[in-house]
């Protein structure tokens, strides 16, 4: 009896729970809408599965339980029962599957007119570098990492001069606009998180990913590393500001290109 | 479902060569043991080599308590604590999962219920190769030893958490880069050469040494989740083996395996053209036929503690055993969901989407099966029965958040955050681990002759479940919020309201009474085994071959003179027209009435 009541408790105090939190996601920021829709309908499926099986359970632990004279049922199996559950579990299934696989399609299938950023990890700290005036991102090579060169730009190659290089300082992203995201690191395993863009993706040395979405509010946004990579992990954060386009166009302006970063670390050379 | 007239009274898998066969491997001659030394150390009888494996991992599972108490105390508590920094925060995350998985749960179902159960339940005299069993004990004692010894090195353990991916796994920023990885790297590689000649010897024995009578689909679900488990293990743990050696190339002689050109810490490193995207697939390929490698144990031996205590048959036997064998299958191709935002093609996604949530399909039939065994049951709500209800409880409520994360996009902003963390504690932690208290109050009277105290039992019951219930269910809603795993703190994150911190407390309190819990059953393990009530040789009148020893403790070699003979299916609880409600597999049809 205790037992059953216990149970109910369990199955209708998480529910209860669930539309009580006060801890919930953040406000969205990014065209990912259909992420959280995802979910949403994830949480409806498990939810009824989840309290059905549950008050079943407490049911047969009420009604079923152990009395003076009670003798179970001997009933091996139930071929009909065992294929319709089968089959409404298959149903389920497919139903969180196929609107997954659909936007999945979509998280991974990146617009022709989507702008390239990159994004650097290294421990533990973000870099990031914008294409410059021809739009063009230039090679790089971890071999090439230097004091100068931080981010292992490759000096030979044209394209690269132009690029701006932002170090140690918030990236800025134009709103409205598909950005996607070139991750690199060039010592460890690191992963690019904004909880408000609902977009992650590991970076790992020796190769190239890429992430992509579309700011949708102006604001600033917290990036966070959630791949393990060492003892200071948890404090490797960065700001991402979501600007008007006019405004962000102000800060770009004012950023410093990889040509100009090395005629000063020449200077600051010379002049030692 | 309901009536049952008209099902005849003999078991369901009955085969057309009749009830009885003869068996596969006549009787044999064992190794008597001469003195203390090899009765009770080097003992080649695997009821002792059981005893051996669960006290060691019990008692390194209670390291892994006393890491998670400092865990969940710098969670709430952050920066209270002087002793524990950063560096001691990945150490203690990383030593308390990999315990956890490997040298308790793996160890303790494999080695320590394998052990004693798989020659009582087949109606064998021990395993068919006892010497190699004794071996694989002491390698994994060795193993485990090898482990600890790291806490006493320069630099401590690894924290490279549990997944140990490189390149930071070898390198100087994470502590335990000095001697820790390379003792856990040898640590696991002695592990898995322990377990393979155990792993050998379960597979050999259900196959080859069954008594007479005892088919395959006669046999009890707690042989079959065993047997399955030990055959993904031993086709898995062979990607972690050569991982480790690898790995541990990478890091002793300097080869390049899983480490590409790297700049760390202001100079170059000699490592070129690796791939450490290569380990994490080596990984997890063993990963996840891992986490099966601890549920299909616990699946079986829950269908047979509530059949047992719901005095029914298991419900579906032959679907329940087909289930078991397709989740193993399964759990070879979908090793890559633990690797949707990990920078692999991600078009892969499609593929380890699909196969993953196929495999929630008879995972979800053997929860069906189960509450359908409980239907018109003759319900006894002993510990074993309460343990198995949390077990579904738990169980359920994982295996569906799993399904948030099986799915790639869903995956997106939940990966690596706290609602992993508390998936993973909810089916792969809290449930197994109620599936082995259920099954310790289950086998104990056979183990040691006497019943653990009810009420000590009870108390442990409710505090573990209700406990654990309390930690895990609102971690996921932390993780949804957005806050990552393996942070040593939250800091100052503008996105994690105040009161997340009040729910961290909240958490650490539960983690703590539940530990305290967790004395009060050493307790009851320890004074049970003195003052314990006698129990009988078959207290919970079950029918399954162990409790039909002639003598409890089965004493050596099991059966006395006669092996047994089998006659029946393991379930035949309850069956109409019989006198008692549970016919034993060994007991004889009556003779036909005229």
């Amino acid at each position: 009896m205790t037992t059953a009541l216990i149970l109910v408790l369990v199955a209708l105090g998480s529910v209860l729970f669930h539309v009580l939190s006060p801890w919930w996601w953040t406000p969205i920021a990014s065209n990912w809408g259909y992420i959280d829709n995802t979910i949403n309908l994830t949480f409806w499926i498990t939810g009824v599965v989840f309290t059905a099986v549950i008050l079943f359970m407490a049911y047969c632990v009420f009604r079923f339980r152990h009395q003076p004279g009670r003798r179970a049922a001997y009933d091996p199996e139930n071929k009909k029962l065992e294929w319709w559950l089968t089959i409404v579990t298959a149903v389920g299934v497919g139903a969180m599957l196929a609107p997954g696989l659909f936007v999945w399609n979509q998280f991974v299938t990146v617009p022709d007119d989507a702008t390239e950023v990159e994004v650097i990890g290294q421990q533990w700290l973000w870099s990031f570098r914008l294409p410059g005036q021809d739009g063009k991102l230039g090679t790089s090579d971890t071999r090439n990492v230097s004091s100068n060169n931080p981010l292992g730009l490759n000096p030979n190659d044209p394209v690269v001069h132009d690029d701006v290089v932002i170090e140690a300082d918030d990236l800025h992203l134009p709103l409205g606009k598909p950005v996607k995201l070139l991750l690199r690191s060039i010592d460890v395993v690191h992963s690019f998180y904004v909880p408000e863009f609902r977009a992650k993706m590991d970076m790992v040395p020796g190769m190239v990913t890429y992430v992509w979405f579309i700011p949708t509010r102006i604001g600033t946004f917290e990036m966070l590393c959630t791949e393990l990579c060492g003892a200071a992990h948890y404090n490797m954060r960065a700001k991402v500001v979501v600007d008007e386009e006019s405004e962000y166009q102000a800060w770009l302006r004012k950023q410093k290109t990889f040509a100009q970063l090395s005629a000063r670390t020449r200077q600051a050379k010379g002049t030692q | 479902m309901g009536k049952s007239e008209g099902i005849p009274m003999v078991d369901v898998t009955i085969g057309a060569g009749g009830a009885v066969q003869p068996a596969e491997v006549k009787d044999v001659e064992l190794y008597h043991p001469k003195s203390w030394v090899t009765k009770y150390v080097f003992c080649q009888d695997a009821k002792v080599i059981a005893i051996q494996y669960s006290i060691t991992a019990l008692s390194i599972g209670l390291v892994a308590l006393v890491l998670s108490w400092l865990i969940r105390l710098q969670l709430a508590f952050p920066s209270s604590f002087s002793a524990i920094g950063p560096g001691e925060y990945l150490q203690f995350i990383t030593m308390h999962g990999m315990i956890m998985v490997i040298y308790l749960l793996t160890a303790l179902f494999l080695g320590g219920f394998g052990n004693y159960l798989i020659p009582l339940m087949v109606g064998s005299r021990d395993m068919v190769f006892p010497y190699v069993n004794m071996v694989s004990y002491w390698v994994y004692l060795l193993a485990v030893l090898v482990l600890v010894a790291s806490f006493f090195t320069p630099g401590g353990p690894t924290g490279a958490g549990w997944t140990l991916y490189p390149p930071q796994a070898v390198l100087s920023g994470t502590p335990g880069r000095e001697w820790g990885i390379i003792l856990m790297l040898a640590s696991l590689i002695l592990f898995i050469i322990g377990f393979t000649m155990g792993g050998l010897n379960y597979v050999v024995t259900v196959l080859q040494a069954r008594t007479r009578g005892m088919t395959l689909m006669r046999l009890p679900l707690t042989v079959w989740g065993i047997f399955m488990a030990t055959v993904l293990a031993l086709l898995a743990f062979p990607a972690l083996f050569v991982g480790s050696v690898m790995m541990l190339f990478d890091r002793v002689l300097g080869t390049s395996f899983f480490m590409p050109a790297i700049f760390e810490l202001g100079q170059h490193l000699k490592y070129r053209g690796g791939s450490p995207l290569l380990f994490q697939h080596l990984f997890w390929f063993f990963g996840h036929p891992e986490v099966y490698i601890v549920a299909l144990p616990a699946f079986g031996i829950v269908s047979d503690l509530i059949s047992t205590h719901a005095r029914k048959n298991i419900f579906g036997y032959r679907m329940m055993v087909w289930a078991l064998v397709s989740i193993g299958a399964l759990s070879f191709v979908v090793w890559a969901h633990h690797m949707y935002v990990s920078g692999m093609n991600p078009y892969f996604g499609f593929f380890f989407a699909a196969t993953t949530l196929i495999i929630a399909i008879p995972t979800a039939i053997k929860v069906y099966n189960w509450v359908l065994t409980l239907w018109h049951g003759d319900i006894h709500l002993t510990v074993p029965m309460l343990f198995a209800l949390s077990f579904i409880v738990t169980f359920v409520n994982g295996g569906l958040t799993g399904l948030f994360l099986g799915n790639p996009v869903v995956d997106v902003p939940l990966s690596d955050t706290m609602f992993v963390v508390a998936h993973f504690h909810m089916v792969m932690g809290m449930a197994p681990i109620f599936v082995i208290f259920g099954a310790i109050y289950h086998w104990y009277p056979k183990v040691t002759g006497r019943m653990l105290n009810e009420t000590l039992g009870q108390f442990h019951f409710w505090v573990s479940f209700l406990g654990a219930y309390a930690i895990y269910f609102p971690m996921h809603y932390i993780g949804l919020l957005g806050v990552p795993r393996r942070y040593f703190e939250m800091g100052d994150l503008a996105f994690i309201p105040q009161s997340a911190t009040t729910l961290n407390i909240f958490i650490t309190v539960a983690a703590l009474i539940v530990g305290f819990a967790q004395m009060v059953f050493l307790f009851n393990l320890i004074w049970s085994l003195f003052k314990g009530k006698p129990a009988g040789s078959n207290p919970w009148r079950a029918t399954t071959l162990e409790w039909q020893t002639p003598e409890t403790p089965p004493g050596h070699g099991n059966w006395g003179k006669e092996l047994p003979v089998v006659y029946r299916w393991a379930y035949e609880y309850s069956v109409p027209g019989a006198k008692e409600d549970f016919v034993p597999q060994n007991q004889p049809p009556a003779p036909r009435a005229a």
